[in-house]
């Protein structure tokens, strides 16, 4: 029994920790007023980074190379946002056809550049140094409850639970918080006060290309293990739903990616839990999106995201 | 205003200039020469007979799913779902002509393609209904339901259609799409009579949007909802219709693919149809004309058609094609940049500058 919940704790968070980051981008972009269905080609290009990073430099680094390959993920994930920043605060585009034009152009962009580096091949080789299941300290020490929660289990997706309560703070506590989210909310009001609009959504949109760049990184290097097109399908949408699902809100983002990351692992471990194993495997493999479908109709409803979510700022002269 | 509507046509032809010389830039940059690169790509899409052909027949499916998402965003909604409404399409065709293999033509391929039709409209429906009565995102509820449609497909075509097979049989020869004389007249490509259906559903669309009282109601829900219902439209109404509509065009997208291209449906490996996404950005540089549509779709079908034999002639990665793509769809997108310019040199002699930021800022 123990055992049972313990795979499922520990796959439920594998399969999370790549949503719970992408979801904390989403959220600093769109409380900054732009809406991002990029995530997804944002994520492709972190686990590209991160995937080159880690091929190239296991022998130096070691062990470390997977964490250094998380911060690459994330400097190639602000990289590529900066383009829908561009476009979407400086060009006035729509927002939703730059954030598609990020997941159209990442794959190609990705698997070209991996026929660059090497000799034509489509996809990389698998990294050496991968995340892999590790205890915490001290707490898998706990009879019972760290059997289940803290032993071989997946470190990078507790770093993104904290790192929620981190955002969360950012945002409803700090100066720059208030800056932001009055910038999604109110532009012109936040014009007048003097704060940078512009300045403010470029911030938000980069942000959200580092964490969903690490949210990337955190997929390569812990479930795909090596770079091809099919790394990413669909998680930044996932990543998408769960900002939505938690209102906007950090820690509610957060937990929407872990309910999500459950309902993937469920496809994945099914087959060794009793019970579920009976289920034929096509009804676990659509659940989790079936499930993000009634969530949305029945829990958020007439969900209202930032007020000005999706509008181009004009500074009138 | 005729000044206005040349300028929009302005819009996509350098978007697609733009797009190129991008391209360029890319390929000179990794060391390839973009001369030959885009010679390469040009005999590849219209050098002999055969390339038209195959040119034409990439070109069918996108005028569906293009003049499909055109339809949606009349009235307002962005179906992102188009390539799970095409996958439907396209399991449902085959399926209706494997399962009447010895019906005669006249009979099963009406009846294919009309299943594949309806298939998609259901699919789309779906989200309709939920953005009517419980204004649900349809841009997640869309890419949602893909994902779902690839499993739902993938688990038919192994389980219910074949023998736990990667792909069904083919369709016979009363269910196909393919003609002797067009084949003949291309030299063996597998070119499709589906590409006049298309034409003629362009121009179908084109008079149902612009010359019909429901494309007006269509038009005036997109434009603005609240208004359209004030003046007692019934949009709940109106925004599944449309949504039905688009999901047909996008379920005969798939038929194309069915029963013209392939002449049966294989496992899609977590991938839906690139026709969708493909289509939505044919619609976008077609500015949302159906006929502007059949044009996009034409030059899509030669940059794919050519961008696939790019790497044989000319030692170029085919994903270069990708790119430019993705790069002509920023620039209609970010019109933003290519009207300021417009405007920059008609205005610089006027008085009134603010005229440039209204017209720019039209977003909302």
């Amino acid at each position: 029994m123990i055992q049972t919940l313990a795979l499922i704790v520990s796959s439920t968070l594998v399969y999370s920790g790549p949503l719970i980051f992408t979801a904390l981008g989403g959220v600093f972009s769109e409380r900054s007023g732009i809406v991002n269905v990029g995530l997804e080609g944002i994520m492709v290009m972190g686990a590209f980074g991160s995937v080159i990073f880690n091929l190239f430099t296991a022998d130096t680094f070691g062990a470390w190379t997977p964490w250094l390959g998380l911060l690459i993920g994330g400097l190639v994930g602000i990289l590529f946002s900066l383009v829908h920043a561009v476009a979407t605060v400086h060009l006035r585009a729509d927002h939703i056809i730059s954030g598609t034009v990020l997941n159209l152009v990442a794959p190609s962009l990705g698997v070209f550049l991996t026929r660059e580096l090497f000799a034509g091949k489509g996809q990389t080789d698998m990294i050496a140094e991968s995340f892999g299941y590790a205890n915490i300290p001290l707490l898998s020490q706990i009879p019972v409850i760290g059997n289940i929660f803290f032993k071989s289990t997946s470190l990078p997706a507790y770093v993104g639970i904290l790192s929620a309560f981190v955002v969360a703070f950012i945002i409803y506590r700090t100066a720059f918080g208030l800056r932001l989210r009055s910038v999604g909310e109110h532009p012109q009001a936040a014009d007048t006060l003097g704060i940078n609009v512009y300045l403010m959504r470029y911030i938000g949109v980069l942000l959200s290309g580092f964490f969903g760049g690490v949210g990337g990184a955190v997929l390569a290097q812990s479930i795909s293990l090596n770079f091809s097109v099919s790394t990413i399908a669909g998680q930044g949408f996932m990543a998408m739903a769960a900002m939505i699902f938690g209102k906007w809100n950090p820690v509610g983002a957060m937990g929407a990616a872990l309910f999500f990351g459950f309902a993937q692992s469920l496809a994945v471990v099914g087959s060794q839990i009793p019970l579920i194993s009976s289920i034929p495997s096509v009804y676990l493999q659509i659940a989790p999106y079936i499930i993000t479908i009634i969530v949305l109709v029945s829990f958020v409803g007439r969900s209202q995201g930032p007020a000005a979510n999706g509008t181009t700022y004009v500074k009138s002269k | 205003m005729t000044q206005s509507k040349w300028q929009s046509l302005l819009v996509p032809v350098l978007s697609v200039i733009v797009g190129l010389l991008f391209g360029a830039v890319i390929m000179l940059l990794f060391g390839y020469n973009p001369v030959d690169g885009y010679q390469a790509l040009l005999e590849g899409a219209l050098g002999t007979p055969f390339n038209i052909g195959q040119t034409l027949r990439a070109a069918t499916p996108l005028i569906f799913t293009g003049l499909g998402f055109a339809v949606a965003y009349t009235a307002g909604f962005f179906n992102i779902g188009l390539a799970g409404q095409a996958l439907f399409g396209w399991l449902v065709s085959v399926w209706v002509g494997l399962a009447m293999l010895d019906s005669p033509k006249w009979l099963v391929l009406p009846l294919a393609i009309l299943a594949g039709a309806l298939a998609g409209a259901l699919w789309a429906a779906i989200p309709g209904i939920l953005k009517a009565y419980f204004d649900t995102s349809e841009v997640i509820v869309t890419i949602m339901l893909n994902y779902v449609a690839v499993y739902i497909a993938d688990y038919l075509i192994r389980n219910v259609l074949t023998d736990r097979a990667d792909a069904t049989p083919f369709v016979g020869a009363n269910a196909s799409l393919r003609t002797e004389w067009l084949t003949e007249l291309t030299n063996g490509s597998t070119m499709h009579a589906g590409f006049f259906l298309a034409l003629l559903f362009a121009v179908i669309a084109y008079i149902f949007i612009n010359r019909t009282t429901f494309g007006f109601e269509l038009k005036a829900v997109g434009l603005n909802k609240d208004a359209a219902e004030y003046a007692g439209m019934n949009v709940k109404r109106n925004i599944i219709i449309a949504m039905v509509i688009s999901g047909a065009l996008a379920g005969l997208g798939g038929v194309m693919n069915g029963l013209g291209e392939f002449q049966n449906i294989f496992l899609t490996n977590g991938v839906a149809p690139a026709i969708g996404f493909n289509g939505m950005a044919v619609a976008l540089l077609g500015l949302l004309n159906p006929f502007g549509v059949v044009l996009a779709a034409i030059l899509f079908g030669g940059l794919m058609t050519g961008g696939n034999i790019m790497p044989l002639t000319a030692g170029i990665p085919s994903e270069i094609v990708d790119i430019v793509i993705a790069a002509i769809i920023f620039f209609v997108g970010a019109n933003y940049i290519i009207t300021f310019f417009l405007n920059r040199r008609k205005v610089r002699s006027a008085v009134d500058n603010e005229d440039v930021i209204q017209q720019g800022g039209q977003e909302g």
